[in-house]
């Protein structure tokens, strides 16, 4: 699989179809996998893929990046819940179709944490969305790796997904003592945002002091609203990478909010995002019908 | 700021409605010389599409108890559809409140057009007296102690 994977990369840049290639490598030590972007085709040997690649690339796509922006037409080693959110950001106008090559992996799974492996791949340190995905085998430029047999559940199961039934099932006081012990470690170090690959505003509103609308000290005060806006502005968007949950310093469940708020916008709208880069994101259209029984 | 203490608690209600229609109905009920609740406190806005979530955990974080949001009915807004792109926004936020704790009696959504000053009228007195039952909005007002 990492073979093909290399060969298909030199390939595209001996051709110069591409000229970047954004994967995943090894570290010195080799014990996670970090982004690496080949411009060379001799250094495509680099390459790997394996169940700690979690990051999802995509980041590097947008804009944030411009740097890898100027190095020209990319290459993108996806798995499937990448390439869910490259149709976020294509349906966004943030990136075309044309100008990017995707190299999808299937994939059985990747580990929660890098810290977590130990060489084998065992559901208990796969995360929830690996358990719920439709998309082990991608639609992509080109498909790298061994169709793999795997029917997704028909209801969403596994951690997060309890833990919001649960949450649901209890009541208004404890709902809020959960989340005030949870948002009052953060500490607004803002990791969630810069490893969101959906999270591409040039100015955040983070960082707009006139007026200042989310206090920038580590105050509950503004770690709830500061939270609750993240997550108001992914409805809808989000595609459960879980990429903000796994580089929170402070463990927050930041999948929890999300997941909810997904949940919401497909009973109420029908919508899941990452599955069709031709239709608007849900929160930018609206629908005569919507639901109004909340409104007097 | 909020009257503890002496006698019974009046709670603060920040009301964000629409120049249009949700406005021009409370200037009907004021002009009409009706008497309502002294507790809201209105905040005129173009259209409730104007109406960022931020302004609501604002307002809560300032120390309203209440919130009251009011505009057009679905088909009235003055920029044809500013009041169908809300009530999405509201659908989600509603449901993100609620999953970290708020209470929803404390977040109301109504539709309030400028010749419905009875309805704008009930609406204040229901919603104040709704408020007042469940007292201070003490989860929200103890992080500024």
């Amino acid at each position: 699989m990492e073979n093909t994977l290399r060969q298909k990369a030199k390939e595209l840049l001996e051709k110069g179809e591409v000229k970047v290639v954004i994967g995943y490598g090894w570290n010195k030590q080799k014990t996670h996998t970090t982004p690496v972007f080949i411009t060379k085709p001799g250094d495509a040997g680099k390459l790997v893929f394996n169940p700690l690649c979690v990051n999802n690339l995509s980041l590097y796509l947008t804009k944030k990046f411009s740097d890898i922006k100027a190095l020209g037409k990319p290459a993108i080693v996806a798995k499937g819940c990448d390439i869910k959110t490259i149709a976020v950001l294509i349906s966004e106008s943030q990136i075309k179709r044309e100008d990017i090559v995707i190299i999808g992996m299937t994939c059985n799974g990747v580990v929660y944490k890098q810290e977590l492996w130990k060489g084998e791949l065992k559901p208990e340190i796969m995360p929830t969305k690996c358990h719920n995905c439709d998309v082990r085998n991608p639609l992509a430029d080109f498909v790298i790796g061994e169709k793999i047999d795997f029917k997704a559940p028909d209801e969403p199961t596994g951690m997060v997904f309890d833990k919001i039934k649960g949450l649901d099932k209890s009541s208004n006081t404890e709902r809020w003592d959960f989340w005030f012990e949870h948002f009052s470690r953060c500490t607004k170090c803002y990791a969630c945002r810069q490893i969101c690959p959906l999270c591409y505003c040039e100015r955040c509103i983070a960082e707009k002091n006139m007026p200042q609308w989310i206090e920038t000290s580590a105050h509950q005060r503004g770690n709830i609203a500061w939270n609750l806006k993240r997550a108001m502005d992914l409805a809808g968007r989000c595609t459960f990478c879980g990429e903000c949950e796994r580089a929170c310093p402070a463990n927050i469940p930041l999948n929890l909010v999300n997941q909810k708020l997904a949940l919401v916008v497909k009973d109420a709208f029908g919508h899941k995002a990452g599955y069709d880069e031709k239709v608007h994101p849900p929160m930018i259209v609206f629908n005569m019908e919507d639901e109004e029984d909340f409104i007097k | 700021m909020t009257e503890y203490g002496h006698g019974s608690f009046e709670p603060k209600i920040i009301a964000f409605v629409c120049n249009w229609c949700t406005y021009a109905g409370a200037d009907l009920a004021g002009t009409s010389r009706m008497e309502y609740k002294p507790n809201v406190r209105i905040i005129k806005l173009p259209c409730t599409g104007r109406i960022d979530p931020l302004f609501i955990i604002k307002a809560f974080e300032k120390g309203a108890d209440g919130v009251l949001i009011s505009g057009c009915h679905p088909g009235d807004c003055h920029y044809t559809t500013g009041n169908y792109h809300a009530r999405r926004r509201w659908i989600a936020f509603k449901s993100l409140l609620e999953f970290t704790g708020i209470d929803m009696k404390r977040l109301h959504f109504s539709w309030v057009s400028a010749s419905e000053a009875i309805k704008w009228v009930d609406l204040v007195n229901n919603i104040t007296d709704e408020v007042k039952k469940l007292g201070p909005f003490v989860e929200y007002k103890g992080l500024n102690e």
